[in-house]
């Protein structure tokens, strides 16, 4: 039985807990700048983007509390419903668990096109939710901040992975 | 650490159990907040712990503000002064008016016994930020509870009504533009007087005046004014200019857009009007006059 190598794999060593909580915070801090208009319609979502990561990469380290906290955290910041967000990163946790093995068999373009329909549907969630109680549709080109999160994809990974890389001479370290 | 770790411990309940489960607390919270509005307290928790996260989030910017300001060309300063000298003189004379009209008008109701019209305390706020939900339009504003804010009271710039105070946090407060899908403000023609209630379209510079009978006295042009019947707004303060009138004898309402007077999404600096407006008392047995009328 030949077994699939994956391709050019590190040793990394694991993220620890400050890396992965400051990870989160500045994810949302960049989540809240004061994004207007067009800037706004074309945001990708970094705290979905970041829990992603998160459950695929290290799925022990983030669970759903964590990401259900995240959510209710960005619905008070951007004054809708409680629990709009909080559903969809619960929603993208459980898809991140779920396609966790299968992604990482998969080189970067591909887990590209792994990340972007996880990404439209928690984006989906909530459109769904904010129609459901008083929202206006505000136009088709509001997904495209899902597929914009879908092509950070890449860089995401490589700056998320830095302090995981291993240092280059240990004994000197 | 790793995912390759097989289950030796107990790993507690399977993820889809757990996606059920959080979801179901989604929801309770969704139809808590849209239904019963039980949600304030940990809204205002919520909010407090967003609050450094926040202000951290809008240094760059504020300090790129400061930046800027200070680099700004005398040429530019001097146009501006020149524009405001105009401005105020042209507003002088009317001021002097205007001092002579309240005086008469100040007589003339005293004369007639009418209430004194309601003068409000304001509160000067900025806007920090638009709001980032593209679902509805709102702005967050630099006052909060601790400035006296409170739901419910207009917000105007200096050209006409803005929106209304929706929720209200310590130190910052959120305003509903009068554009937002679900706000509604009653007006006046002020020409003709026709009464009508204003709902935003959920879109920039453009408000619905809907279920206005095709026979209103009302054309392209007209300003629109609250009516203050609300007891919310205060009378008289512009609105909207109305820019299109559709009248089709096929419908038995006109259809009837209008457009902003103020400034909806082009300011930084809004007023809230603070005061509660003075109501009448509402008659104890108004429910019952016209029953006793169709008796007769």
């Amino acid at each position: 039985m030949q077994q699939r190598v994956a391709p050019r794999q590190e040793i990394l060593r694991p993220a620890g807990w400050g890396v992965v909580y400051f990870s989160l915070a500045a994810a949302l801090a960049i989540n809240l700048l004061p994004w207007q208009g067009t800037a706004l319609l074309l945001r990708p979502d970094f705290v979905a983007l970041a829990v992603l990561y998160w459950c695929v990469y290290q799925p022990r380290s983030i669970g759903f509390g964590m990401a259900w906290g995240l959510g209710l955290l960005m619905d008070a910041a951007d004054g809708a419903l409680l629990g709009q967000h909080a559903l969809a990163y619960g929603a993208i946790t459980f898809a991140g668990m779920i396609l966790q093995r299968r992604i990482l068999m998969f080189g970067m373009g591909q887990q590209m096109l792994h990340a972007l329909p996880v990404l439209l549907g928690g984006q989906g969630i909530v459109l769904l939710v904010a129609l459901a109680s008083d929202g206006t549709f505000p136009g088709w080109g509001w997904f495209s901040g899902s597929f914009i999160g879908a092509a950070l994809w890449p860089p995401l990974v490589a700056i998320l992975r830095m302090p995981q890389r291993p240092r280059r001479d240990p004994d000197q370290a | 650490m790793g995912s390759e770790t097989p289950p030796f411990f107990k790993r507690g309940p399977s993820p889809l159990s757990r996606f059920l489960l959080f979801s179901a607390l989604s929801f309770a919270l969704l139809a808590g907040d849209a239904r019963f509005g039980y949600m304030t307290s940990v809204r205002q928790i919520l909010g407090i712990v967003l609050y450094p996260l926040q202000q951290a989030a809008l240094a760059p910017l504020l300090a790129w503000d400061r930046i800027t300001g200070f680099f700004v060309t005398q040429a530019g300063l001097q146009r501006e002064n020149a524009r405001l000298k105009e401005e105020n003189l042209a507003q002088a004379a009317l001021q002097l008016d205007y001092a002579a009209l309240a005086e008469e008008n100040a007589h003339l109701r005293r004369l007639a016994e009418a209430r004194q019209r309601y003068r409000h305390p304001t509160a000067l706020a900025e806007i920090l930020y638009a709001g980032r939900n593209p679902f509805n339009r709102r702005v967050v504003i630099d006052k909060g509870s601790r400035h006296g804010l409170e739901p419910g009271q207009p917000v105007a710039d200096d050209k006409g009504l803005v929106g209304q105070v929706t929720r209200v946090l310590p130190w910052v407060a959120e305003v509903t533009l009068i554009t937002d899908k679900e706000q509604a403000v009653p007006v006046q023609v002020a020409r003709s007087g026709a009464r009508g209630i204003v709902f935003g379209a959920g879109r920039d510079d453009t408000l619905d005046l809907p279920f206005t009978p095709i026979s209103t006295d009302i054309r392209t042009g007209d300003t629109l004014v609250t009516s203050g019947i609300d007891g919310v707004y205060p009378p008289g303060l512009p609105v909207a200019t109305v820019s299109n009138v559709e009248r089709n004898a096929a419908y038995a309402f006109a259809k009837i857009t209008c457009i902003p007077s103020a400034g909806v999404n082009r300011h930084t600096q809004l007023l809230v009007l603070t005061g509660k407006p003075e109501r009448p008392p509402v008659p104890a047995d108004s429910a019952e006059t016209p029953a006793k009328r169709k008796k007769n």
